[in-house]
């Protein structure tokens, strides 16, 4: 037991790890940053392509549905592998390919009497779908969109396997060097302390949420 | 079709669901500035019929002029179309994400290409004159069933159409809530606005219409003056109507 603690949680281990894991999560940041970045608007565009009316979209509406099977069923580490070193692609294909389906769950979530009023209005499907249909799909689907972002954000410890020196590299090199793995508690501490904050402020969104539609009930 | 005079033409209108055709070959006419109520039973097809003249529904057969414009040819500009036919719904739908000031200005603004302080300038007007603009910017959900039906006419009343097309706007409210709505179509009519109503209000449509439409299964039986539906009939099922109408206890 005692050589358990002292193998993560040496205090002195723990210290001297923290600057050099602090420089690979740095790389996990960014990685996070440019993925969710590129995820929203990418997800967000083929979700929308997804519900596309007509024959006409037919063949879009099956690409973007052949793009989710492949990219929501295929292991993150696989395409990891297969889009050559580049993380941020490869986290942005895959999460991009869930994400598309939390929007679509929005959109449709969205009852077919806003569209509808939206266009007897006047409005054109795109400005119904603008000023009407998204912003409510959008409200809704936050917080399963930012659980999605935690497994994102944790995901970027998978890009160690094609040896870019982010959090989990760096806490590796420092066990090998000093034979003590205070380095990937400190990896994991760092992983906690980032997802955390996004959790309760996913909790707080459901709960004003909750508050509001009890309001309306009354 | 340039002999058709009126502002408002059906002509043998067919719609089908799937196996179930809702209208089978309607003809109506509508002028300007005339009401024109249509009653019947839930399921006779009169929301559907309000549906296809502002083409949220595409006819199977049949053709429909509005203003000297045969709309039910394939190239015509639906956006267009709508932008002066106004339409209110029996469940509202207003946009709870907007307020209510949002709400009215958002067809003028995006459809129309009005600037924003004047749609809003115009849309203040617009609920000043229903004793509603202190709630100009509140969200729907802080209204009454009826101030929300009253923003929802507003609403469709903000593009300024020449014809209002009313699907059974009071049939979800609270009765007490049922006389404020019917007093603003009341001062619509009033003001000359070219309408048809789907209602189940019969004694509104008795004193506001200009003429009734009896469907029943997708078809008008009877059409007349309000005093000659409500007080003799020709036709045995609207006979047979009012008076389950009376039994109820709405006329």
């Amino acid at each position: 037991m005692g050589q358990f603690l002292h193998t993560f949680f040496s205090p002195l281990d723990f210290l001297r790890a923290v600057p050099q894991v602090w420089n690979g999560f740095q790389l996990n940041i960014e990685l996070m940053l440019f993925a969710e970045a590129l995820v929203l608007v990418l997800a967000l565009l083929l979700a929308i392509v997804r519900g596309l009316p007509g024959r006409m979209a037919a063949p879009f509406r099956m690409l973007a549905i052949a793009y989710t099977d492949i990219f929501r069923g295929t292991p993150l580490v696989l395409v990891i592998f297969m889009v050559l070193r580049n993380g941020v692609i490869a986290l942005t294909l895959v999460y991009t390919a869930y994400v598309t389906e939390v929007y679509r769950a929005g959109i449709e979530s969205v009852h077919p009497s806003q569209r509808m009023a939206a266009r007897s209005l006047g409005l054109s499907y795109t400005q119904a779908l603008r000023h009407v249909v998204l912003p409510q799909a959008i409200r809704r689907v936050v917080p399963p969109l930012l659980n999605d972002f935690i497994g994102l954000q944790k995901d970027t410890a998978l890009i160690t396997v094609i040896g870019l020196t982010e959090a989990v590299a760096q806490a590796n090199f420092y066990s090998t060097d000093y034979f003590n793995y205070a380095g990937l508690t400190v990896a994991a501490v760092f992983f906690i302390i980032l997802t955390i904050p996004l959790a309760r402020f996913t909790d707080h969104i459901i709960k004003e949420r909750e508050k509001r539609e009890r309001a309306q009930a009354i | 079709m340039s002999a058709n005079s009126h502002f408002v033409s059906l002509h043998g209108v067919r719609k089908r669901f799937d196996e179930l055709e809702v209208l089978h070959g309607i003809d109506l006419d509508v002028d300007l500035h005339q009401v024109v109520c249509l009653i019947g039973a839930s399921g006779s097809g009169k929301s559907t019929l309000l549906r296809c003249i502002n083409l949220l529904e595409k006819v199977d057969a049949g053709t429909i002029v509005v203003d000297g414009e045969r709309i039910t040819e394939t190239k015509v500009d639906v956006n267009k179309l709508r932008q002066k036919i106004g339409i209110v719904f029996q469940a509202y739908n207003l946009f709870p994400h907007m307020t209510v000031l949002q709400n009215v200005t958002l067809a003028p603004r995006k459809a129309l290409g009005i600037s924003r302080g004047q749609a809003e300038a115009h849309a203040r007007l617009l609920l000043r004159q229903i004793g509603l603009e202190d709630k100009a910017d509140e969200f729907p959900d802080r209204l009454s069933g009826g101030q929300q039906q009253r923003v929802a006419i507003v609403r469709a009343l903000a593009t300024s159409p020449k014809l209002m097309l009313l699907d059974e706007i009071t049939s979800a409210l609270d009765p007490q809530l049922i006389g404020e709505v019917l007093e603003l179509v009341r001062e619509l009519a009033l003001a000359g606005m070219t309408m048809i109503i789907a209602t189940h209000e019969m004694s509104f449509a008795r004193e506001v219409a200009d003429k009734i439409c009896f469907l029943d299964a997708g078809v008008i039986h009877e059409e007349g003056t309000p005093e000659q539906i409500f007080s003799s009939p020709r036709e045995e099922r609207t006979r047979e109507f009012l008076h389950r109408v009376i039994e109820a206890g709405r006329l």
